[in-house]
C-alpha cells in the first residue's frame, strides 16, 4: 500500500507534485497569497497607504488574537463553543472602566488592565465552578452547553447595559499621541496594543510548548479521559485554562476599549471575527491564533483600500465562511474529521 | 415617599387590553412559524441552525425589494421570495451540512450576519439602515376586508391589527399541522434516523446529506414566511430586526416548548412572548433602557436554567434530545 502510493507519487509530474506538497502546507500558501496581495496593493495604492493600513491591521489583529487564544484553549480542552467569550471582552473593558474610565477614579490604565484581567479570570473560574463543571459531570450534550453559553452571553451583556447603559464610554488614554518611525506615524496606543499582543501571545505559545502546565493542557486537548487516567489533575488544568482564557479576554477587552469606545455590544460584535481566527489558526493553537489574528486584521484593513470602509466587518465573515468551507481544520491544523 | 405597592408592580390594565394581546399574538404567531424551522433542524434532524434570522431577512427583503423596486404584485412576490430564500438556504447548506455540529452553528450564524451586513451596506438595493417600506398596499386591502367581516359580525371598530393576528395564526397552525404530519411519513422517520445515527442511516442506503439539505432548505422557507409577517407587522424592513439575538430568542421559544414537539412550539411561543412583552409593563422606578436590559437578562437566565434542569423543555421528550457529541 505504502510502496504503491510512493511509486505513484514518483510518476506524477513535477507540477502535480508541487501542488500536492503545497496542499500539505496551507500556511505557506496562505502567507504567500497574502504577501502577493500586499505587493499588488503596493503597486496600485502606493507603499505608504499599504504600510499604514497594515499597522492598523497589526493592532486589530493583536486584539483578535488575544481574544481568540482564550476561546481556542477552552474550545480545544472542553470542546465548549463559548458564545459568551465575546462578552468576556466587554466585561473586561468595563472592569477597567470602573478604575480608569474617563471621569471615573483616575487610576492609571496599567492598574486598570491588571484589575480587568483578574476580574475576568475570576468570572471564568466562577462560571467553571458553578456552571460548566456540574454540567460536564451530568454529561450535558452540545446543544445544552451551546444554549447555556448563549444565555450567559445575554446575561453578561445586558447586566452591563443595565448598570452602565448603552451610551458610548471611554477609557482614560491619550489617544492623540503618535510615534513616528521609518516615515510612518502610528498612534501610541496602537503601538502599545501591538507590542503587548505579540509579547503575551508568544509567551503563551512558548508556555504551551515547554512548561508542564502547557504540556498538560495540550494533553487534555488531545484526549481528556486519557489525560485523566495518566494521572493529570484535570480539574486543576481546566481551572488554569479558564484563568488564562478569562485573563486574555479581559486584556483584549481593555485594549479594544482603549483603541475604540466602550458599549455593551463591543465584545459580541467581535465574536465572529474571533471565531474566524480560532478556526483559521486551528483549535487549541496559540501560535496559530497569533498568526491567524494578524492575518485577518491585516486583510480586513487592506480591504478598505479596495472597497468602501463600511464593508470592513463583512470581510471578516466572508473570511470565516471561506475558511469553514475550504479548510475547516485551519491553516495549521491536520486534516481530521471536522 | 410613594406607596411601595405602586412603585413595584405590574400595571394590570395592559393585560386586559385587546391591543396588548393582539400585538403579543402577532409576534407569538410569527415566532411559531420561525421556530418550526428550528424544530425541524434541531429537534428532528440534529443540526444546529443558528442562522434562522438570516433566512427571515432574505425572505422579508426579497418580498420588499420585489414589490417596491420591480413593481411585482405583492401576492406574486411571496412565492418568489420563498423560492429565493430556499435557494439561499441551499447555498448556505451545501457547505455547512458537511461540517461538524459546532462548526455548522458558527457557519450559519456567520451567514446570517453576512446577510444583515449586506442589507445594512448595500444601500441602493435595501435602503441601508433606513430600510424599505410601502410594500403592503395589497395586504391593507385584504386587512380592510377582514375588518369589514368583523364589523358585520357585530364587533364595532375592531382592533387595527386584528386581521393580521387572525391570518398569522391560521398560517402558523396550518404549517404546524403540515410539519407534524410530514414528520409521521417515511421521510420524517429517515430524518429522525439521521439525527440519531447518521452512519447507520447511511448504511441503510439513506442519503443523509440530502436529508440535511432538505431540512435546512425547509427551515429557510419557514423563516421567509415568518419574515413576511414581521414585515407586515412592522410595516418596514430594517437590518436591526434580523440581529443574531432574534435567532437566540427562537431557540428560547424552542426549548421552552420542548425539543421534538411541533405543537409545543406554538405554546412555547405564546408563553415566551406573553412574559417578555408583559415585562415591558413592570413598574419599576428605573429607565426604559434598564427595563429592556432586565428583560433580556431574564431571557438569558431562563435559557441557562432550562438547559441545566429541564433541557427537553415543557413538552419535549428527553429520549429524543441529541445528547451525545
Amino acid at each position: 500500500m505504502e510502496a504503491g502510493a510512493l511509486a505513484q507519487s514518483e510518476e506524477l509530474s513535477p507540477f502535480r507534485r508541487w501542488r500536492e506538497s503545497m496542499r500539505d502546507r496551507p500556511a505557506v500558501v496562505t502567507l504567500a497569497f497574502v504577501g502577493l496581495v500586499g505587493i499588488l496593493l503596493i503597486a496600485f495604492e502606493g507603499l505608504q497607504s499599504v504600510a499604514d493600513t497594515a499597522l492598523t491591521g497589526l493592532s486589530t489583529g493583536s486584539i483578535y488574537a488575544l481574544g481568540a487564544v482564550g476561546l481556542t484553549l477552552v474550545y480545544g480542552i472542553l470542546k465548549l463553543v463559548n458564545f459568551a467569550h465575546g462578552d468576556f471582552l466587554t466585561f473586561g473593558a468595563y472592569m477597567a472602566y470602573i478604575l480608569s474610565g474617563s471621569e471615573q477614579l483616575g487610576v492609571p490604565l496599567v492598574i486598570g488592565i491588571v484589575f480587568a484581567m483578574a476580574m475576568t479570570a475570576l468570572l471564568g473560574v466562577t462560571l467553571e465552578k458553578g456552571m460548566w463543571a456540574p454540567m460536564r459531570r451530568r454529561g450535558a450534550g452540545m446543544l445544552q452547553l451551546l444554549l447555556m453559553s448563549i444565555g450567559l452571553a445575554l446575561v453578561i451583556r445586558y447586566a452591563i447595559q443595565f448598570i452602565w447603559g448603552t451610551e458610548l464610554r471611554q477609557l482614560d488614554v491619550n489617544d492623540t499621541a503618535t510615534v513616528d518611525f521609518l516615515g510612518l506615524s502610528i498612534g501610541r496606543i496602537f503601538l502599545v496594543v501591538i507590542i503587548v499582543g505579540f509579547i503575551v501571545l508568544i509567551a503563551t505559545g512558548l508556555m504551551l510548548r515547554f512548561t508542564t502546565l502547557g504540556k498538560r493542557m495540550r494533553a487534555l486537548s488531545d484526549n481528556l479521559e486519557l489525560a485523566e487516567t495518566s494521572g493529570i489533575n484535570t480539574s486543576r488544568v481546566i481551572l488554569w485554562t479558564w484563568i488564562l482564557a478569562g485573563g486574555f479576554a479581559g486584556l483584549a477587552g481593555v485594549l479594544l476599549g482603549a483603541t475604540t469606545q466602550l458599549q455593551p455590544e463591543m465584545g459580541f460584535e467581535l465574536l465572529l471575527p474571533i471565531f474566524a481566527v480560532v478556526v483559521l489558526g486551528g483549535i487549541g493553537d496559540a501560535f496559530g491564533a497569533l498568526t491567524a489574528g494578524i492575518l485577518l486584521g491585516v486583510v480586513i484593513e487592506w480591504s478598505t483600500l479596495v472597497v468602501d470602509e463600511r464593508w470592513k466587518t463583512a470581510i471578516g465573515f466572508v473570511v470565516l465562511i471561506l475558511v469553514l468551507v475550504i479548510r475547516p481544520q485551519g491553516i495549521f491544523g491536520k486534516a481530521r474529521a471536522i | 415617599m410613594t406607596d411601595p405597592f405602586t412603585m413595584v408592580g405590574v400595571s394590570l390594565e395592559a393585560f386586559t387590553s385587546i391591543g396588548f394581546w393582539t400585538g403579543v399574538g402577532i409576534i407569538a404567531g410569527t415566532y411559531t412559524i420561525f421556530t418550526l424551522g428550528l424544530q425541524l433542524n434541531v429537534g428532528y434532524t440534529g443540526i444546529f441552525n443558528f442562522g434562522q434570522a438570516g433566512f427571515m431577512a432574505v425572505g422579508a427583503y426579497s418580498m420588499a425589494i420585489l414589490v417596491t423596486d420591480t413593481g411585482i404584485d405583492f401576492w406574486l412576490s411571496l412565492p418568489i421570495a420563498i423560492a429565493i430564500t430556499m435557494l439561499f438556504g441551499l447555498i448556505v447548506a451545501l457547505p455547512a451540512v458537511r461540517l461538524r455540529a459546532d462548526y455548522l452553528a458558527i457557519a450559519t450564524i456567520a451567514a446570517a450576519e453576512a446577510v444583515r451586513l449586506f442589507a445594512l451596506n448595500a444601500t441602493e438595493l435595501t435602503g441601508g439602515a433606513q430600510g424599505l417600506f410601502g410594500y403592503d398596499d395589497s395586504w391593507d386591502e385584504v386587512s380592510d376586508t377582514i375588518e369589514g367581516w368583523l364589523e358585520s359580525l357585530g364587533w364595532s371598530n375592531p382592533e387595527n391589527l386584528f386581521p393580521l393576528f387572525l391570518v398569522v395564526w391560521v398560517v402558523a397552525l396550518a404549517l404546524t399541522a403540515i410539519m407534524w404530519r410530514i414528520q409521521k411519513t417515511p421521510w420524517g422517520r429517515v430524518m429522525r434516523a439521521v439525527r440519531e445515527d447518521e452512519d447507520a442511516a447511511r448504511a441503510l442506503g439513506k442519503n443523509a446529506f440530502a436529508y440535511k439539505l432538505q431540512s435546512l432548505v425547509i427551515a429557510a422557507a419557514l423563516g421567509a414566511i415568518a419574515g413576511f409577517f414581521l414585515a407586515l407587522n412592522l410595516r418596514f424592513v430594517i437590518p436591526e430586526e434580523f440581529l443574531p439575538i432574534f435567532t437566540f430568542l427562537g431557540y428560547a421559544v424552542l426549548v421552552l416548548g420542548g425539543i421534538a414537539n411541533y405543537w409545543g412550539v406554538a405554546i412555547g411561543s405564546i408563553i415566551f412572548w406573553t412574559i417578555l412583552e408583559g415585562l415591558r409593563f413592570i413598574d419599576l422606578p428605573i429607565t426604559e433602557v434598564k427595563i429592556s436590559a432586565l428583560r433580556f437578562i431574564l431571557v438569558g437566565l431562563a435559557l441557562i436554567l432550562l438547559m441545566a434542569f429541564r433541557p427537553q423543555g415543557m413538552f419535549g421528550k428527553k429520549e429524543e434530545m441529541v445528547l451525545g457529541d
